[in-house]
């Protein structure tokens, strides 16, 4: 064997009232991919950030390239030569994205920034995924699938020795995801060592060489992709032997038998936003299951923007049970409404980051309830209570600060604010992203048994195999249009893409004649 | 338990300084702490520390919800200077009014200013700062107009109690204080509200997206820091039996947005501590009493007061901390 790239022994590191790394170790050749694996809170980014100097450890060593290393920040780390890009994406909002792209190594001339050199760097940065948008723009008019790639993009543009991917994948879809893995398999080609973490196993048989777990903070074996099966890497991760494994990870749920009835619960009728979304029909009746398909950018998050009225409607008409209630002017209103809408941008959007994980969890219910009518604390801490038990929310303590919690619970808990709110129509956008299998199943389970007592759910995912195997309804979305609806037996992934594809060619092919 | 943990080591570094400054007085000032009775009525330093500072200790109260929204409020000087020419007029033109009358008024006044600081910043999105800079400036116009751009004396016996006058014993604005922070405890902690006010400060799109109204909590803000204003302009008006439009409350805001960050609520928002803003104002108040106790010029005592605050807010930085013990680490070492 040759020296290793990367060398980090018996690393430690406590936080308050929890041990996240415990003596855990990895190690990485130059040239592979090398998969960081391990349940929501296993300690995977603790490991990562104090490899860069976001954290630094209590104990171990790290060598690289067989040199000790113990970066203060991360920018020093970046000088090392390791290239990181977080699970949160840590972009500055309000600057535009060639800024973000080139921020901490802008060149200057005479003290001037030179803009020009700077926006083609940039421009020819996103080339390489093939991502093409306007870089001037303010990173935070972007979705999270673009800010993740411009975060890519950021940590691919330097020359590093190693590069670090913590959940790059989570909002990405198929397509990107096989950009993002030419680019890697050509770094690696060129001596690049890459840790690459993620919960999709597909992405880890795919492009990976070996496989380091984690649990609990430990390490708990190093393994070679090819000849380590999957259950036994599920095995591994939650350390269970393999025929406890019912069939975590596997199809084994299959779509909701509760069948809805009856007429429609919520129904919009030609709702459309200037500049945002044409105008679209959507119904959807208790107990259902629905789901937005399409691609980056196609309206998915726009939709439910309109439907939880964060954004306003230009038009149209909503009706609830049959009676025109008219289009929800605040989120507020749509909540009165029992509508809940889990956003995909957990950071922005979702966590309150500096309170407790009981506060963020009651706190939907609670505005709901008003100023007057107080959850008492012995409530509060009931629900709270409950959703950590039910959906196996990893914290300290229920006082814990959300903002500590590893990335994955933080979704669980902001899922828990919803269905704190006994919602009649949850709204989920990209709800499983960043949970790991265990986890992912338990929730899909959980939300089976609400749509069973009526209900609705509207899902918004990336893979299209969750919508195949939870919807019994899908609207496919594309260029801000609603370009189909599929039903029951007609949902296949196969039928989604065609879907998408097909009205490409159509536009196509109506050129041609014109 | 871990909560109150938690709040209690946020209140550690200005709860030292105001030890450190007590003990200070104790070495070297005994009498520093002498207290006496006239007339069944406690005297003191330290009775004077909590009359003296009652004005900074109200004001704190209500900027500390401003500031717990991610806001800063920099008309409450100003506020006080209107209220202070309100009752002033209101006293001249009928020495006689009675107290009720002249109290609503004033306070009315008030209230109609901080909800409209309270309106620009959150329904006209107009960046606090410069929202509250409006009225800071333009309301001292209108209090001298008012008066008539002069000083007006206000003896009225009834409206003298407020800043002069002693209940069970203890002056009068001291007990005015700790009934204000009762009914905030009551009124924010124990509600929602405190909930709501936090999440804005902290995410404010995630608050609004989780359905809190943060438009109206904003409003209530900033309505409440006017009201509290107004009565702080009215125990020091009540105080002087005068009212000054171009003296009255100046550079008090600064005050009480020392007090408020001192007590451990960020000026970014969020988390806010009610009782680390009295603790603030104690602190502040501490220090300038003492100073004036060893006759030190009052021209020079801003500058221990930023060396105070400077001091408490390096060490409740935790990056600090780390950096400073680390420093000392490694002078160990070598
Ligand atoms: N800054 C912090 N303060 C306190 N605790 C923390 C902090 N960061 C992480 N932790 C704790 O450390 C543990 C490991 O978290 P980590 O983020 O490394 O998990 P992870 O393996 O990346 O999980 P996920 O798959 O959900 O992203 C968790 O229990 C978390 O609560
Ligand atoms: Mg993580």
């Amino acid at each position: 064997m040759p020296d290793p790239l990367l060398s980090m022994r018996g690393i430690s590191k406590a936080f308050p009232g929890v041990q996240a790394l415990s003596e855990a170790n990895l190690t990485l050749y130059r040239g592979e991919v090398h998969a960081l694996m391990g349940e929501n809170g296993a300690g995977k980014s603790t490991l990562i950030k104090t490899l860069t100097g976001v954290h630094q450890r209590d104990a171990g060593e790290v060598l690289f390239e067989g040199k000790p290393i113990k970066p203060a920040a991360p920018l020093e780390a970046e000088g090392l030569g390791i290239s990181t890009v977080f699970q949160e994406v840590n972009l500055i909002p309000h600057l535009s994205v060639a800024e973000n792209i080139s921020l901490g190594r802008q060149r200057s001339r005479f003290g001037f920034m030179q803009w020009k050199e700077i926006r083609e760097r940039a421009e020819r940065a996103l080339k390489r995924f093939d991502v093409e948008i306007d870089v001037t723009q303010e990173v935070c008019s972007y979705s999270v699938a673009i800010q993740q790639m411009v975060a890519i993009a950021r940590a691919v543009d330097i020359d590093a020795k190693l590069l670090v991917l913590d959940e790059p994948t989570s909002s990405l879809d198929e397509n990107e995801v096989e950009e993002l893995f030419a680019v890697m398999r050509k770094l690696c080609a060129q001596g690049m060592g890459i840790v690459f973490i993620t919960h999709f196993l597909d992405q880890v048989y795919s492009i990976t060489d070996r496989i380091t777990v984690l649990r609990n903070g430990q390490s708990i074996g190093e393994y070679e992709t090819a000849k380590l099966p999957r259950i036994e890497l599920i095995s591994h991760m939650l350390g269970k032997p393999v025929d406890q494994l019912a069939d975590t990870g596997s199809d084994g749920l299959s779509r909701s038998e509760a069948a809805s009835q009856g007429e429609a619960w919520l129904e919009a009728k030609d709702l459309s936003k200037e500049g945002v979304m044409s105008s679209f029909d959507f119904e959807i009746r208790k107990g259902e299951a629905a789901g937005l398909a399409g691609l980056l950018g196609s309206g998915r998050t726009e939709t439910a923007k309109l439907l939880f009225g964060i954004l306003k409607s230009d038009t149209g008409e909503t009706s609830m049970a049959g009676n025109s209630v008219g289009n929800p002017k605040s989120p507020r209103q749509a909540i009165a409404r029992k509508i809940g809408f889990c956003s995909e941008d957990r950071k922005r959007e979702g966590i309150i980051p500096n309170l407790s994980v009981r506060e963020n969890i009651v706190l939907a219910l609670q505005a709901r309830k008003g100023f007057i009518n107080t959850i008492s604390r012995q409530e509060q801490n009931r629900i709270a209570d409950k959703f950590i038990k039910r959906l196996r929310i990893k914290t300290p303590s229920r006082e814990t600060p959300i903002r500590t919690l590893s990335g994955g619970n933080q979704q669980k808990a902001l899922l828990a604010r919803w269905l704190a709110t006994d919602p009649d129509l949850i709204i989920l956008d990209e709800p499983t992203r960043g949970i790991d299998i265990g986890a992912r199943d338990e929730i899909e389970e959980l939300i089976r048994e609400l749509q069973k007592e009526g209900m609705a759910v509207l899902l918004i995912s990336s893979e299209l195999e969750e919508i195949e195997r939870l919807c019994e309804r899908v609207w496919v979305l594309r260029d801000r249009q609603f370009v189909g609806e599929l039903s029951d037996e007609e949902i296949s992934e196969k039928a989604i893409m065609s879907l998408i594809a097909h009205s490409d060619e159509m536009e196509g092919s109506d050129e041609a004649e014109s | 338990m871990k909560q109150s943990l938690k709040s209690s080591s946020s209140l550690i570094w200005p709860l030292a300084g105001l030890g450190l400054l007590l003990l200070f007085n104790a070495v070297f000032n005994p009498s520093f702490f002498s207290i006496s009775i006239v007339d069944g009525n406690l005297y003191g330093n330290l009775i004077d520390i909590f009359r003296n500072g009652s004005i900074t200790m109200i004001l704190a109260l209500g900027m500390c919800l401003v500031i717990a929204t991610g806001g800063v409020d920099l008309s409450v000087g100003t506020i006080m200077a209107i209220t202070g020419a309100v009752v002033a007029i209101i006293y001249q033109s009928d020495p006689d009014t009675s107290l009720f009358v002249a109290l609503l008024v004033a306070l009315g006044v008030a209230g109609v200013a901080g909800a409209l600081n309270g309106a620009l910043v959150a329904y006209a999105r107009i960046q606090p700062i410069i929202a509250t800079l409006i009225l800071m400036v333009t309301g001292r116009g209108i209090a001298s107009f008012i008066t008539g751009e002069k000083q007006i004396a206000v003896e009225n016996d009834a409206f003298g109690y407020l800043g002069t006058g002693h209940l069970i014993a203890l002056p009068f604005s001291m007990v005015l204080v700790f009934l204000l922070y009762g009914l905030m405890v009551l009124g924010v902690r124990k509600t929602p509200v405190a909930l709501f006010i936090e999440a804005t400060g902290d995410n404010e799109d995630a608050a609004h997206f989780s359905g809190v109204n943060s438009k109206m909590i904003k409003l209530l803000v900033y309505l409440v820091c006017g009201l509290f204003a107004g009565l702080a302009g009215l125990v020091e008006t009540s105080n002087i039996a005068n009212s000054d439009p171009s003296q009255l409350g100046i550079y008090r805001e600064l005050d009480a947005i020392f007090a408020v960050v001192v007590g451990g609520t960020a000026l970014s928002g969020g988390r806010f501590s009610l009782i680390g803003a009295i603790i603030g104002a104690l602190l502040l108040q501490t220090l300038t009493t003492t100073l004036y106790s060893y006759g030190v010029d009052s021209a020079l005592s801003p500058i221990p007061k930023a060396v105070l605050i400077v001091t408490v807010c390096l060490l409740r930085s935790d990056r600090f901390r780390k950096q400073f013990t680390s420093l000392y680490a490694r002078k160990n070492v070598a």
